[in-house]
């Protein structure tokens, strides 16, 4: 088992999706049960990945690697280092989450609900350890069938032209990927990742084969000004849809920015790392803004993932800077780690920031703030959860979202002072939409008479939320672990920027 | 004199119509009510013959009477698979025939006969096989057309599809007299591929034999359907009968691939840099017609009307390349195409019943919750037409994006996949009305019960899904097929 440790967290969910399926709409209960033992499953099967995985040698590790297709030499070949272990586990976790979470608020078809999220968490798994690039292209655009789905059979009113978008956008970007993906294996006569990386390219290559990557990461993640799609996603998702999208999925922008950007095309990467920065920069400090005025609840959450995702690619590519001109590798490095930590700390607030929308939009169908008020006084321990992560969410210390941010600001400043002021708005237009939100749902009057018939969350909920709480704190308080996880895969990636391949 | 040689080569074609002559004969003797066994005698014919073909297998290429016949491998695969996708189209058939009282011995004789006329195209060694094998299949595909020769719509589209179709092979006889009368002037004139494979280095008349080339792209590009020649293929798909246009699109083009690569490769390979470029237009023209105009498309037949015409598009891209790894792409592109089609249209089929057509695409409203397995293969057979990973059709465009690349055509590549991007649209449109749309009031849909069409509707859907895992075999074939 622990040879095919990887390829059995990838096929597992998906092989659980066909017992789910067959379940039928007849037997709903069947289908909800089957696809929480698959879940659970998946995530004890993860947890065998921190034992097997030796966080001190880094590298890749675990390394499963066929033949795929003998007469391109495309292989089905796997590996994790420590980022993948990190986003994996994180993946099997919400996966969990999203199961519950859904358990009797969809009761259209749950079992084909279900089963979409089973695929789409294989998906994900696969995507965090492909190490051939066609397959990581394969896994890569696979996902979008399955939250295509979703989206369009559970989500709001406006689902279709959402789905739609959404589908057609981050496809629109991925194209251009494949293309540049097929010119370099024409250089190189292979899909491997490592080969490519270690493949000479001239500039003008580079910056080509860079901006077709950039397009298609640059989509997923998203960053400005190619975030359109997201907040009609997310306003239209389905609760576990968002969860799912925010907390995972836009992870694999920036995975693919560090495992394709990074090592394929340094010198364009470092050369263009100005251009990454200030996009980051204006999505931190303007989609800040653009938060602040929203009136849909998810819609606000939707623009704050755009501005946390900001200080992922800031972290990256501040790093660049930071190697390439002024050689300072323990801030790239500083840098580096804070973006990681920045990506599964956001996979986890904003997971739970979407949860508790769900909550509250199960009990009153509006997403509209306005709609809100007072929400305490009948759901006491609801908001007990909702407060604390809108604190994770501004970057409180002592949450997850502080250690991230914190670090990517501290190195930002050593590469450019201003880089780090601008960086450093996000915690004052941070905490305005996120406490003016608390306070706007939370705090108040009950002036709505349907709030004062609310309920309080349900065990089920609770464990939703607390496993979320626990994460958020756990990584607040103590990221020590995940930081060692992932330390020595990190160093190595900042060890090939400063690497030239003209 | 043909001697006994020739025909052991040429055997599963002798045999197809030996079996077809019979077919005819019991079709005339029988009673009415014995009919539907015709139906299950077809499919057993067809499948003898693929025996046949894999059996008797050639180790390497070897022609019969005097070069006129080819049997190579690629050749071999080409009608493997083409009568397996005629297989298809029959077994789905079955239950729209029976209920539109068109189960008749014309059906599967012509059926059969347009098989016969695919597998002598393929395997063309001179003008006039080709010609011989063109005009088996088409004017076997004209009555078919017509089927239902009391309807208005299919007999208009037959008289639509012969005349242009006859237009067209006027064309290709033209180029190829001229292209004769090239070879003449400073050698022999030859009907024969093989010859006219250097004819550039002896003629004295390049210009009239690069006039012989276009007028024979001509005919080509009709056969295939690609723009500007494809006004035909919108109206025949929507008024042919939906078994016939399962047909047209399935091993029809197989047999224009065929076609295709035999008049240029192994007959003008040496005018290749004149006809890349011709091809590489006539693709993007395609591309661009065949994509936009689908997108506005009410009649579910029509808009996969277009959208052969866009795949046709992605077929040249390969062509074009002109070099064994372009054709390996392409001839994998026809057959990924060919399953990809037959099983729209068996979805399709499968739905109908008497006294309704489902050809609107909204006809599908709500498929999820009326037959949430039928709407699951036509998901797959739109994500796969689509060309999104991990299914089959997105291998095949994979294919042949790297032999346009491989072959300095970058720009024709990004053409490709742009409008991969915009033809992405009416795909998913389709996945939108069956799965998120409510039912329509009163809708009538629902799954025929017929086991052997649910059975190999299924495989066959699946099959995309399977191939698109692991496509390497298949892709190995191609590649063998070609000498790489």
């Amino acid at each position: 088992m622990f040879n095919h440790l990887l390829s059995l967290l990838i096929w597992l969910p998906v092989a659980g999706a066909i017992p789910v399926l067959l379940a039928g709409s007849t037997r709903p209960d069947l289908a909800r049960w089957l696809s929480l033992l698959v879940a659970v499953l998946t995530f004890a099967v993860s947890l065998f990945l921190l034992v097997q995985y030796h966080p001190d040698a880094g590298g890749m590790q675990l390394t499963e690697s066929y033949l795929w297709i003998a007469s391109w030499g495309v292989h089905y070949s796997l590996a994790a280092d420590g980022i993948s272990v990190a986003l994996i586990l994180m993946t099997t976790f919400v996966g969990i989450l999203v199961i519950a979470g859904a358990w009797e608020v969809i009761q259209d078809k749950p079992h084909q609900y279900m089963a979409a999220m089973l695929m789409l968490e294989g998906l994900l798994i696969g995507v965090f350890c492909a190490t051939d690039a066609l397959l990581f292209y394969a896994l890569f655009e696979a996902i979008l069938i399955p939250m295509f789905i979703l989206i369009g059979i559970w989500g709001g009113p406006r689902r279709v032209y959402a789905t739609l978008k959404f589908f057609i956008y981050t496809f629109f970007g991925s194209v251009f990927m494949l293309i540049a993906l097929l010119y370099l294996y024409q250089k190189a006569h292979t899909f491997d990742i490592a080969t490519l990386a270690a493949l000479p390219l001239t500039m003008q290559e580079q910056t080509w084969i860079f901006f077709a990557f950039l397009i298609a990461f640059a989509i997923k993640v998203p960053m400005v000004p190619v975030h359109t799609w997201l907040p009609d996603a997310h306003v239209e998702a389905p609760t576990g849809g968002s969860v799912v999208l925010a907390a995972v999925m836009l992870k694999v922008g920036t995975y693919g920015m560090l495992r394709f950007i990074l090592p394929i095309v340094p010198d364009a990467g470092a050369h263009f790392a100005w251009l990454i920065i200030v996009l980051s920069l204006i999505a931190i400090v303007y989609i800040g803004y653009v938060a602040l005025v929203q009136e849909d609840m998810k819609k606000l959450v939707a623009y704050s993932s755009v501005a946390h995702m900001g200080f992922v690619t800031l972290g990256i590519f501040i790093a660049f800077l930071l190697v390439r001109e002024s050689s300072n590798a323990d801030m790239a490095l500083l840098g580096m780690q804070g973006a990681m930590v920045q990506m599964i700390s956001h996979g986890f607030v904003s997971g739970a920031m979407f949860t508790c929308i769900g909550v509250l939009y199960d009990r009153m169908h509006t997403r509209q703030i306005k709609d809100y008020g007072g929400v305490i006084n009948v759901m006491p321990w609801f908001g007990f959860f909702y407060v604390l992560f809108a604190m994770a969410n501004c970057g409180l210390p002592g949450t997850s979202g502080f250690v991230g941010e914190f670090m990517v600001i501290l190195a930002s400043f050593a590469a450019n002072p201003w880089i780090a002021l601008f960086a450093a708005f996000t915690l004052i237009i941070g905490a305005a939409y996120t406490l003016w939100l608390v306070k706007r749902v939370l705090w108040g009057d009950i002036t709505n008479p349907h709030v004062a018939e609310m309920k309080e969350i349900n065990g089920r909920e609770t464990f939703v939320l607390v496993s979320f709480a626990a994460a958020v704190l756990a990584l607040g308080i103590w990221p020590q672990p995940l930081v060692h996880l992932m330390d020595s895969s990190v160093s190595q990636l900042v060890q090939q920027l400063a690497i030239h391949k003209i | 004199m043909p001697n006994l040689n020739d025909i052991l080569i040429m055997l599963p074609e002798f045999y197809l119509v030996a079996a077809v002559c019979l077919l005819l004969l019991l079709d005339a003797f029988m009673k009415p009510e014995q009919r539907p066994v015709l139906h299950w005698l077809s499919i057993a014919v067809l499948l003898v013959g693929v025996y046949l073909l894999i059996m008797g297998q050639p180790p390497q290429t070897i022609t019969a009477f005097g070069g006129m016949f080819v049997r190579d491998r690629v050749s071999e695969i080409l009608k493997v698979f083409a009568l397996l996708t005629t297989v298809l189209v029959m077994i789905y058939a079955r239950p729209y025939l029976i209920e539109r009282k068109l189960l008749i011995g014309e059906f599967y004789t012509l059926m059969i006969f347009a098989v016969i006329g695919i597998m002598l195209l393929v395997s063309a060694g001179n003008f006039v096989t080709v010609y011989l094998g063109l005009e088996l299949l088409s004017l076997s595909s004209y009555a078919l057309v017509a089927l239902n020769r009391d309807a208005k719509l299919p007999s208009e589209a037959a008289i639509k599809y012969f005349v242009l179709g006859a237009l067209a092979s006027g064309m290709l006889l033209y180029g190829m007299s001229m292209v004769y009368g090239a070879s003449g002037m400073g050698g022999t004139p030859s009907l024969a591929l093989e010859q006219l494979h250097n004819v550039m280095a002896y003629t004295t008349a390049p210009k009239l034999l690069l006039f012989g080339l276009i007028f024979m792209i001509v005919g080509i590009g009709f056969k295939l359907g690609a723009a500007p020649f494809h006004m035909w293929i919108p109206d025949v798909y929507q008024g042919a009968p939906t078994p016939v246009t399962a047909f047209i699109a399935s091993g029809s083009k197989l047999a224009a691939f065929g076609m295709a690569y035999r008049l240029l490769d192994a007959g003008m390979g040496d005018l290749s840099q004149h006809w890349q470029l011709m091809l590489a237009v006539l693709a993007v023209l395609s591309l661009a017609i065949g994509n936009l105009v689908a997108i506005v498309q009410t009649n579910l037949k029509r808009m996969l009307a277009y959208s052969t015409i866009s795949h046709m598009g992605y077929l040249l891209l390969g062509l074009a390349a002109a070099g064994p790894e372009g054709y390996a792409a392409a001839m994998f592109y026809a057959i990924c195409y060919a399953l990809m089609g037959v099983a729209a249209f068996g979805v399709m089929l499968a739905l109908s019943r008497a006294g309704f057509e489902c050809e609107e695409i909204t006809d599908l409203k709500g498929l999820n919750q009326k037959s949430p397995w039928m709407a699951f293969l036509m998901l797959l057979a739109m994500f796969s037409l689509a060309g999104v990973p991990p299914l089959f059709g997105f291998w095949a465009k994979v294919l042949v994006l790297e032999a346009a690349i491989h072959a300095n055509m970058l720009w024709l590549a990004i053409v490709g996949i742009v409008f991969a991007i915009i033809g992405l649209y009416y795909y998913l449109y389709v996945v939108k009305v069956m799965y998120f749309d409510k039912p329509a009031e009163g809708s009538v849909l629902q799954a025929q019960q017929d086991k052997p069409l649910r059975l190999v509707l299924s495989l066959n859907a699946l099959s995309l899904l399977v191939l698109g895992l692991y496509w390497g075999p298949l892709l190995g074939w191609c590649r063998r097929a070609f000498g790489l």
